[in-house]
């Protein structure tokens, strides 16, 4: 049966919170209704990546890209462009310029992007194997299991120049490379899916809407390196990229792909998935293996390295879902492909997911070396409500801010360690004007004081120091002299802690402290807050001239602290203030100042 | 606390799940998940059977619980609200909606609501950064949440 026409509609969880399963559900309905069921494939894709203007609901063959549809749209979709063949104009996207955009290439968000990872993202059924396939899946693991040996595909990835995009950056080929050379029966296989870092997506996605590139690449590694045992270790939180999971397995596993005997090359290996509770430090991967084996997930010291003694002691690969989603392509195209497209050191592309103040918020895959300045304002088209561009902060509670003056620095592992910070998983959070730096060390700490397994004291405690000084100064009770402690108790915790979570929490306040110092010295100093977001340091105050009366802000103050006569100027009881700032956000003359 | 009969004894499920997984290394967490699932917590005389079928002490049981933020000790609401601290939500508001939601439901951030309907808790990042800020309650997502829009929200569960 070939079908005339495709619809895809975006299965991603931002998209599905949306009902894009209503809207699925109703194209179904709707081309019943109008008797073109057997011309059109109505297809349920992972993530489109574009999540700020989802659900998405893209048509082929001629890519119009209708976004923000809702339910109901469904019916007007199917009989104008379906059967008509008429654009449904008003759903398609619509870009700064006032021209709306048809088709996907003529979409600035997607122009620089080069999508290895998320190749079949958005466009394959991820809960049907055959789309797989089609796209060439498995294609790699058959090459792998009857055209080369172990060492040419530990050559052909250590031409490529992976490394893994957990965050550390280690060589892929080489972390394989010491699991083979030992000599051990039993060895695993474990991929890495516990992303925990808050305001990133990446991996979630990835294996949302792709699931058997990451089983692909998992049974090659097993080839590999001598093992039979997989395991995917993935946040129970993420209940859709679990279920795709299962049904991957259970598919690939019926058609002989995974299982025993795979493609009659003698050759078995069998996956498993187990959940994580909810425990940051679990992503570590020594962590990850002590919980995966049942126990509170506390890191152990390295070295030993998993590749030689890692889960229940026997050597293990732990790679994370965006470095296994990019084996297969390799070995298909070759380590000379991929190696081409990035920069010097880093090879290949970054999925990043771009989040905070952006007016396109999305996932977003870049080659290497592309700069802030391409991501931050071609892609996510800039900041949004006319607000300045403050800093950028990648690597999560593990990273650090990046600010306007470094905009223009290429993203690769070197220059971002460069500024201060890490690559890390992925997420890129944008901060305005109104985001204060102080702030944000402190929500970042409290994160990873929370998330601290308390195993050693340079982590258990100087985390809680750190914490300590920076709330303090948010409340306007800092003194210079914290500072220096700070800096003290930052670098001892770098050198000191057992694990990565501990060696990098101090990041976010160190990096902070090195690129907004007259933030922390106006809280020091001036004891007030410039970003105005510290609730202690600011005070809500009604210009009398500009009030006209209204009585808007009375109406809306929690606390009813707000008096006065009508249209006649009103005055806020400071005392009785909690400083939420409603009024200041209701206020339509600018009457209402915070200082 | 006492603990209604019919909630001491192990679900059939639960029963079939340990013994499908009783024999496999590292089957601790997979289990808790289990009984998370059936109970909404892990219920004391639950663990305490669990210890003596697996062989584990409960000290050790409590340990696991303990460590992981996925697991609790005590029954939540009948409706769980979760309101996202992720990065993207915290900028955009998110502590404004938990303090919307403490006074609209008179009950603080991890606790549950007298009539026992509701319980709220800040939760790390859902993975919808693109929706920030985000409620969820149950298994429904709500994004873009602005604060005046929450007592609409939580009616719609209260009518349940």
């Amino acid at each position: 049966m070939a079908f005339k026409q495709f619809i895809l509609v975006c299965g991603g969880t931002a998209c599905e919170s949306s009902k894009a399963d209503d809207i699925y559900k109703n194209l179904i309905a709707e081309c019943e209704a109008h008797g073109v069921k057997d011309d059109v494939q109505i297809v349920k894709t992972g993530c489109f990546g574009f999540c700020e203007k989802g659900p998405i609901v893209k048509v082929l063959p001629d890519e119009s890209f209708y976004v923000e549809v809702k339910p109901e749209d469904a019916k007007e979709i199917v009989a104008e462009h379906v059967v008509k063949g008429r654009q449904v104009k008003r759903l398609l996207y619509q870009g700064e310029e006032t021209r709306k955009h048809a088709r996907i290439e003529d979409i600035s968000f997607y122009q620089k992007q080069f999508r290895i990872v998320l190749r079949n993202c958005g466009l394959i059924n991820p809960e049907d194997i055959n789309e797989y396939i089609a796209r060439d899946g498995y294609a790699a693991l058959a090459k792998v299991l009857f055209e080369m040996t172990p060492d040419q595909v530990l050559e052909e990835l250590k031409k490529s120049g992976l490394k893994g995009r957990g965050g550390a950056g280690f060589p892929t080929w080489m972390k394989w490379n010491f699991s083979r050379k030992v000599k051990d029966p039993l060895k695993y296989i474990v991929c890495n899916a516990d992303e925990g870092d808050p305001g990133a997506y990446m991996d979630r996605s990835a294996l949302e809407g792709d699931p058997h590139s990451v089983l692909e690449a998992m049974a090659i590694a097993g080839r590999v390196v001598g093992s039979n045992k997989g395991y995917i270790y993935i946040r129970a939180e993420y209940p859709l990229a679990i279920h795709r999971l299962e049904l991957a397995i259970k598919q690939a596993t019926e058609m002989g792909l995974l299982g025993e005997d795979i493609l009659g090359s003698g050759f078995s290996f069998e996956v498993e998935i187990r959940f994580g509770a909810g425990a940051f430090v679990c992503g570590e991967e020594t962590a990850l293996l002590v919980s995966l084996a049942g126990e509170r997930g506390m890191p152990t010291p390295r070295p030993p390295f998993p590749a030689v003694q890692g889960l229940w002691k026997k050597p293990t690969v732990i790679n994370n879902v965006e470095t296994w989603a990019n084996i297969p392509i390799i070995l298909l195209k070759g380590g000379e492909w991929f190696s081409k497209i990035g920069t010097e050191t880093s090879k290949g592309t970054k999925v990043f997911a771009l989040t905070g103040k952006i007016k396109n918020s999305g996932l977003v895959e870049v080659p290497m070396g592309t700069t802030l300045r391409e991501i931050i304002y071609d892609i996510g088209g800039g900041i949004p409500n006319g607000r300045k561009f403050k800093a950028v902060q990648t690597g999560g509670p593990s990273g650090g801010v990046i600010t306007a003056e470094y905009i223009d620095t290429p993203i690769d592992y070197e220059n971002l360690q460069k500024l201060g910070s890490i690559m890390g998983s992925g997420g890129m959070i944008v901060m305005d004007e109104d985001d204060c730096m102080v702030d944000i060390a402190k929500f970042y700490l409290g994160f990873t004081v929370d998330e601290s397994c308390g195993k050693c004291a340079p982590c258990r405690v100087g985390g809680r120091q750190l914490y300590d000084y920076v709330d303090k100064i948010t409340k306007g009770k800092g003194t210079l002299e914290d500072l220096d402690r700070m800096k003290q108790i930052g670098h001892a915790m770098r050198k000191a802690s057992l694990c990565g979570l501990g060696q990098t929490s101090p990041n976010p306040v160190l990096s902070t402290m090195h690129y907004f110092p007259q933030e922390y010295l106006a809280h020091i100093d001036e004891k007030t807050c410039p970003a105005g977001k510290c609730k202690d340091l600011v005070r809500y105050f009604i210009l009398p001239d500009k009030c006209i009366g209204c009585g808007l802000c009375a109406r809306r103050c929690p606390v009813v602290c707000i008096k006065g006569e009508r249209r006649q100027p009103h005055v806020i009881d400071e005392a009785a203030c909690i400083k939420c700032g409603e009024c200041y956000s209701v206020c339509k003359f600018g009457a209402v100042v915070r200082k | 606390m006492a603990v209604a009969a019919e909630e001491i004894k192990l679900t059939e499920e639960l029963r079939n799940f340990v013994e499908e997984w009783k024999d496999r290394p590292g089957n601790l967490i997979m289990i808790l998940h289990k009984v998370q699932e059936e109970y909404g917590y892990v219920p004391r005389p639950v663990a305490l059977q669990l210890s003596k079928d697996l062989g584990v002490p409960l000290a050790k049981m409590y340990g696991v619980v303990t460590f992981y933020h996925f697991f609790k000790l005590t029954k939540p609401g009948k409706h769980k609200i979760a309101v996202c601290m992720g990065t993207a939500c915290y900028l955009k508001g998110g502590e404004d909606l938990i303090q919307g939601l403490e006074e609209i439901l008179g009950t603080g951030i991890n606790t549950v609501t007298e009539d026992g309907l509701f319980s709220i808790d800040a939760v790390r990042c859902v993975g919808c950064c693109g929706l920030a800020p985000v409620v969820m309650v149950d298994k429904d997502v709500y994004g873009k949440v602005k604060k005046d829009q929450l007592a609409e929200i939580i009616a719609k569960y209260r009518a349940e």
